[in-house]
């Protein structure tokens, strides 16, 4: 059982559908307390990062709890930055801080016009190191983006892609894991990380 | 690098892909998920779904063929026509569309934009703008180009993004269905002015339209229908022409 996080930023359907897909039974718990019983945790999410001030308190608590319990969480998008410890987006709104770095807006090239932000489509992954969430993701594959706040690119940096500079766009430390990108719309690639999840989960 | 993306748009009606199509192999040709997981195989980068009809019996149909297409297919799709309040978008996202288009709703009620950007968050919303070339700019015309705005294409497009759009669906109502290419001096102009990706449509009837529309016409994403359905050009054979052209695409087996 994956227990899917709702928080309202944004609607669940297609990471459900995709887990559907490959699959896995998923939860969308009402309660913290239901997160007893998920073998593994994502946190999807679009939009603003203030979004995530819903997931303080108990949510985050019981986020926690299941990582001292050794089971795996993934964050996809909003749920991957709020993994850091905070973003620039709302600055009076921490992250849940496993991973170290904040998140900050990608710069546009408003007089060239070649870089647009938000950066939105379908852009490649350059892998930096072997990882268990990205396993049978080859090198080079094309993800579909769709946000204009990105996450530094620290050592839990798995793989990177580049907007003007160059970001995290999969992290992995320890049982925490993140993708900037959707898989639940990346077509085969997205739906080999997701699996990638699954088995983490056992 | 962002690849620029292909978007195949499917005109459906009572749940049939309406325009025709003559693909090989398919059952029945009209059936909206056939001819999506077609495109999905050759490499289409998104779909729209465009609800050419309006009665409520329809719109019923519509979520049908919008689940029927989500089920199986892990691409953005997007769905448009016909969402005029914030409960038809709310339908079609709860069937599974990532993103709604809104045209002449938005033109009437542009307050619309910033409700659903609020509510699903701008990659959620798409605004459409139906243009035409007139003197030295271009206007806006609503209902399926039916009746004129007060609007104007750049005006328009600048006021959608603040209002909270996340992409803008360009199409010019000179071109469409004439083969003869997209307008570029239009969708140059729009995707000038505007952050947000621009999205052209109207014109396409060669490969080398696209080449066009991606470089002289600066647009982020090319959008086409009766050229795809047609089989006149392959998905994957427009993707390897504009890579020939060092126009980043998204091709399986990567490498660019």
């Amino acid at each position: 059982m994956i227990a899917l996080i709702d928080y309202g930023a944004g609607n669940l359907t297609s990471v459900k559908k995709a887990l559907t897909a490959i699959g896995a039974d998923v939860l969308v718990p009402r309660a913290p307390e239901e997160l007893a019983e998920a073998r593994g945790v994502i946190i999807p999410g679009v939009g603003h990062f203030g979004a995530t001030r819903a997931l303080h308190g108990a949510w985050m608590e019981g986020i926690l709890g299941v990582l001292g319990d050794g089971r795996p969480l993934l964050g996809i998008c909003l749920g991957m930055q709020w993994l850091f410890e905070g973003s620039d987006e709302a600055p009076d709104c921490p992250g849940l801080g496993l991973l170290a770095g904040q998140c900050y807006r990608l710069r546009s090239d408003a007089a060239d016009g070649t870089i647009k932000v938000p950066h939105v489509g379908w852009n490649a992954l350059s892998i930096r190191r072997p990882s268990t969430i990205i396993e049978s993701v080859p090198d080079g594959s094309q993800v579909y983006f769709t946000h204009s706040y990105v996450a530094p690119v620290t050592d839990d940096a798995v793989a990177v892609s580049e907007h003007g500079e160059t970001f995290a766009a999969v992290v992995e430390h320890g049982q925490v894991s993140g993708v900037q990108f959707h898989p639940e719309k990346s077509g085969d690639v997205g739906l080999q990380l997701l699996r990638n999840f699954v088995a983490l989960a056992g | 690098m962002l690849a620029k993306r292909i978007i195949a748009c499917l005109d459906v009606r009572d749940g049939q892909v309406v325009k025709g199509v003559n693909f090989e192999g398919l059952r029945s040709a009209g059936d909206p998920a056939a001819l999506a997981r077609r495109y999905n195989a050759e490499g289409i980068d998104e779909l729209v779904i465009l609800d050419v009809t309006a009665t409520i019996e329809a719109r019923r149909a519509m979520a049908q063929t919008i689940q029927a297409v989500a089920r199986e297919l892990f691409i953005p799709l997007a769905v448009g026509g016909g969402i005029r309040v914030e409960a038809d978008a709310a339908a079609a996202i709860d069937a599974g569309a990532d993103k709604v288009s809104l045209n002449t709703a938005a033109l009437a009620n542009p307050a619309l934009i910033t409700t659903l950007a609020g509510r699903y968050g701008s990659q959620a919303v798409v605004v459409a703008i139906d243009a035409k070339a007139d003197g030295d700019g271009f206007a806006v015309y609503a209902r399926s180009g039916q009746s004129p705005s007060n609007r104007r294409a750049v005006e328009w497009a600048r006021e959608a993004e603040s209002r909270g759009a996340g992409e803008i669906l360009l199409t010019s109502i000179d071109r469409d269905g004439t083969k003869s290419g997209f307008d570029c001096a239009l969708t140059a102009s729009v995707s000038r002015a505007v952050s947000i990706p621009v999205i052209a449509s109207g014109g396409a009837g060669t490969l080398d339209h696209f080449v066009d529309v991606f470089t002289v016409g600066r647009a982020d994403a090319a959008l086409a229908a009766s050229i795809f359905h047609f089989a006149e050009t392959g998905v994957r054979a427009l993707k390897e022409h504009l890579r020939a052209r060092h126009i980043p695409v998204r091709l399986s087996d990567a490498g660019c």
